[in-house]
């Protein structure tokens, strides 16, 4: 009785999906499904190293103060950075005064209140504040930017696959789109006049739907002096707040990767002892 | 409940006996995982399994209970909460990192265990109770694990949330009022945080209890082996202690320094990137997936795209959605009667060579298949691999499986698993 059930059950399931791998082929064939311009032009971030890569990587610590110095005299104009404290900026290899010193001339104060009146009032950072929001909230930030909300950036290397390489590609990627060819030799305007980038929006084939909000930030060299003397390219400011934002996002990865090896090389060692005593525990056993 | 030549708990100080004659807790201890618990002296390292999941589950307890010490269940919160264990709990991004790949781990760990009993027929009697428990276990992992992806209340989590309890609303009649009921409210929000909160803590100790009963169903007949012959003598068996707790020692130390490769040097390499986004409820991904574990299972449920009806009455008696719904927990309900579908007497797939052809031909493909498919976008290619992968999957266990036990011939067997081991017959005596 239950292999009879089991036979028409199994009959019933198998039978539907063939008959819905039928529908899948003719509907298939009948209406292909039409190339789309993000399919045919969106790209995968570009190949990039960094210091911090891989199992042995440690961040550069000049590199993240650059890019601190790019987030905070470009990217901090829209984007928050709210899981981020200023306590935090120590791990970057400044002092206790001048972490002091970052939070007291960060541009954007703390919203506070007045302790007199108890009226909304601001007060410049401390070194526990988190690094304050360029806007008071969503809707301001909205109303600022075109009705676009600029993300938070404390986990966007996280949050997007393959991400220090996505940042760096995208503040590299805006393109003109007019005339605009991927690697195949096709061109997006004519072969989807649909996708020309509407007013307001910017091309970028690094963006998921090629058109984003944001303009190109990174705009010119020497937008940023460097401290350190290092020649602020395009490129480099683009490398170098994708390093910085990599850190944002999991300021723990230099305690991470040692603890593992300390972790790997313990176990090794309790792997290879685990394994002589099994060897001779069953040395007389035929197994 | 073992065999007569299994090896007596005998106290030796005077506390020992003391304890022993009061609550004889080191005698069953020692019955259960001792000197006093006879084991076929040919198992393979697949037999590691067992014990490494239960190590598993203990490091996600472990793991799990210092999470909660420092987890907030509030839409507002929860997410900033995770950010705040990676971030400012001392080694908190271990624990959660452990936590978080910990749950990927089970998973495989549990899968391999599974297949081990798929292929050397370890389902099959007198060890039936002991594949019915594992099952049930399975299920409560994947309720727990389901509600665990839920709390960090990343995208993932609130909109894996909205389609795994979307399920339940493709029920006819009571579906939607019974969708609302388990959310305590409309769409995922903080009524359903905090209850799976609730049950996310609860449930792995309902699996421990489950896995109380696992390991005592299966000291009843004892562990099966690689040939699938039953244990004949004393000779058949070594004591667990310290025969295979030396071998589980060493498997463990292999388990775990995958896991801590993984764990500490790709730890977001199982993760799906949406879910470091805070889950905002107006903005749908552009892909919801589930963790892979659960991809197979996804596969199936969007494979089925045309209704069950009435040709050309436009007359329809099961949706598409419906089905595939019924498909994928179908799916998993059906290895709860594996034991009476795979009537072959012959245990281990080694001496089946009709079964063991389907078994690495078409079952582990299709599984392949299913998890590869899960994952994609629904494109032309992706859903026709899983239509014939899922249609596999169904005939395989409930088609294939019972016709291939009828006519298939087996290999002649070993008289004893000493004889298969030794490859010369021996009489117990000369053992």
């Amino acid at each position: 009785m239950v292999r009879l059930v089991a036979f028409l059950v199994g009959l019933f399931f198998s039978g539907m999906l063939l008959l819905g791998l039928g529908d899948t082929v003719i509907t298939a064939i009948q209406e292909p499904a039409q190339p789309t311009a993000e399919h045919e032009f969106h790209e995968m971030p570009l190949a990039v190293n960094f210091a911090h890569d891989g199992p042995l990587g440690k961040f550069d610590r000049g590199q993240l103060q650059r890019g601190l110095k790019v987030y905070s005299e470009v990217c901090a104009a829209c984007h928050s950075l709210k899981l981020v404290s200023f306590r935090d900026f120590a791990a970057l290899g400044y002092s206790e005064d001048q972490v002091k010193a970052l939070a007291k001339g960060w541009k954007t104060e703390v919203p506070s209140i007045n302790p007199e009146t108890g009226e909304p009032a601001t007060r410049p950072a401390i070194p526990a504040d988190k690094i304050p929001s360029p806007f008071a909230n969503e809707t301001a930030a909205r109303a600022a930017n075109n009705n676009a909300l600029p993300p938070d950036l404390s986990l966007i290397t996280k949050a997007r696959a393959d991400g220090p390489a996505y940042v760096y590609s995208l503040l590299m990627g805006y393109r003109d789109q007019a005339g605009y060819k991927n690697e195949e030799g096709m061109e997006i305007l004519k072969e989807f006049p649909e996708a020309a980038t509407p007013p307001g929006l910017n091309f970028n084939p690094w963006f998921a739907n090629l058109n984003i909000a944001m303009a190109a930030p990174i705009a010119a060299d020497d937008q940023v002096t460097y401290d350190d003397g290092t020649k602020a390219t395009k490129e480099q400011m683009s490398k170098d707040v994708a390093a910085f934002l990599t850190w944002t996002a999991e300021p723990k990865m230099e305690n991470r990767k040692s603890a593992g090896w300390a972790a790997l090389g313990f176990l090794l060692i309790f792997t290879v002892l685990a394994w002589m005593s099994y060897k001779t525990i069953w040395a007389d056993k035929k197994h | 409940m073992s065999f007569p030549w299994a090896q007596e708990y005998k106290p030796q100080g005077t506390v020992s006996k003391w304890v022993d004659e009061r609550l004889p807790l080191p005698r069953l201890v020692y019955n259960a995982v001792g000197a006093g618990y006879p084991v076929p002296r040919n198992l393979n390292y697949f037999w590691n399994f067992g014990v490494l999941a239960g190590v598993a589950l203990v490091i996600q307890i472990v793991t799990g209970i210092v999470l909660a010490m420092h987890y907030y269940a509030s839409v507002d919160g929860a997410f900033n909460s995770v950010e705040h264990i990676m971030r400012d709990v001392n080694s908190g991004w271990f624990i959660r990192y452990a936590h978080m790949n910990g749950a990927s781990f089970f998973f495989i760990v549990v899968y391999i265990h599974i297949f081990r009993g798929l292929f050397y027929g370890s389902y099959k009697a007198p060890r039936e109770m002991i594949w019915l428990l594992g099952v049930t276990i399975f299920l409560l992992m994947m309720a727990t694990a389901f509600m665990g992806y839920v709390l960090p209340w990343g995208q993932m989590s609130f909109w894996g949330a909205q389609v795994i309890t979307g399920f339940f609303s493709a029920i006819p009649l009571v579906g939607e009022p019974l969708r609302q009921l388990l959310l305590g409210g409309f769409a995922p929000d903080q009524a359903a945080l905090n209850r799976f909160f609730s049950l996310h803590y609860l449930m792995p100790f309902v699996i421990a209890g489950v896995i109380i009963l696992h390991v005592w169903a299966l000291h009843i007949p004892g562990s099966s082996n690689p040939t699938g012959v039953s244990v004949k003598g004393e000779q058949d068996t070594v004591p667990f202690h310290p025969y295979y707790t030396a071998k589980d020692g060493f498997g463990l130390g292999i388990f775990l320094i995958l896991f801590v490769a993984v764990t500490f040097f790709a730890p977001n390499m199982l993760g799906h990137p949406d879910n470091y986004i805070p889950a905002n409820p107006l903005s749908t991904p552009a892909h919801i997936v589930p963790e892979w574990y659960f991809l197979p299972f996804y596969a199936i449920l969007k494979a089925f795209t045309v209704d069950f009806g009435i040709p050309f009455t436009g007359i329809i008696i099961i949706p598409a959605k419906l089905m595939g719904v019924l498909a994928m927990f179908g799916s998993i309900l059906l290895l709860f009667f594996l034991p009476w579908l795979d009537t072959s007497p012959v245990r281990s797939g080694h001496y089946r060579p009709l079964f063991r052809k389907f078994f690495w031909y078409g079952l582990i493909p299709c599984l392949v298949v299913l998890t590869y498919c899960g994952g994609k976008p629904p494109y032309t290619q992706w859903v026709v691999l899983s239509q014939i992968a899922a249609a596999y999957y169904f005939a395989h266990f409930l088609i294939i499986l019972p016709i291939v036990s009828r006519i298939e011939r087996p290999l002649p067997l070993p008289n004893s698993i000493t004889e298969a081991v030794t490859g010369t017959p021996l009489t117990p005596a000369a053992a």
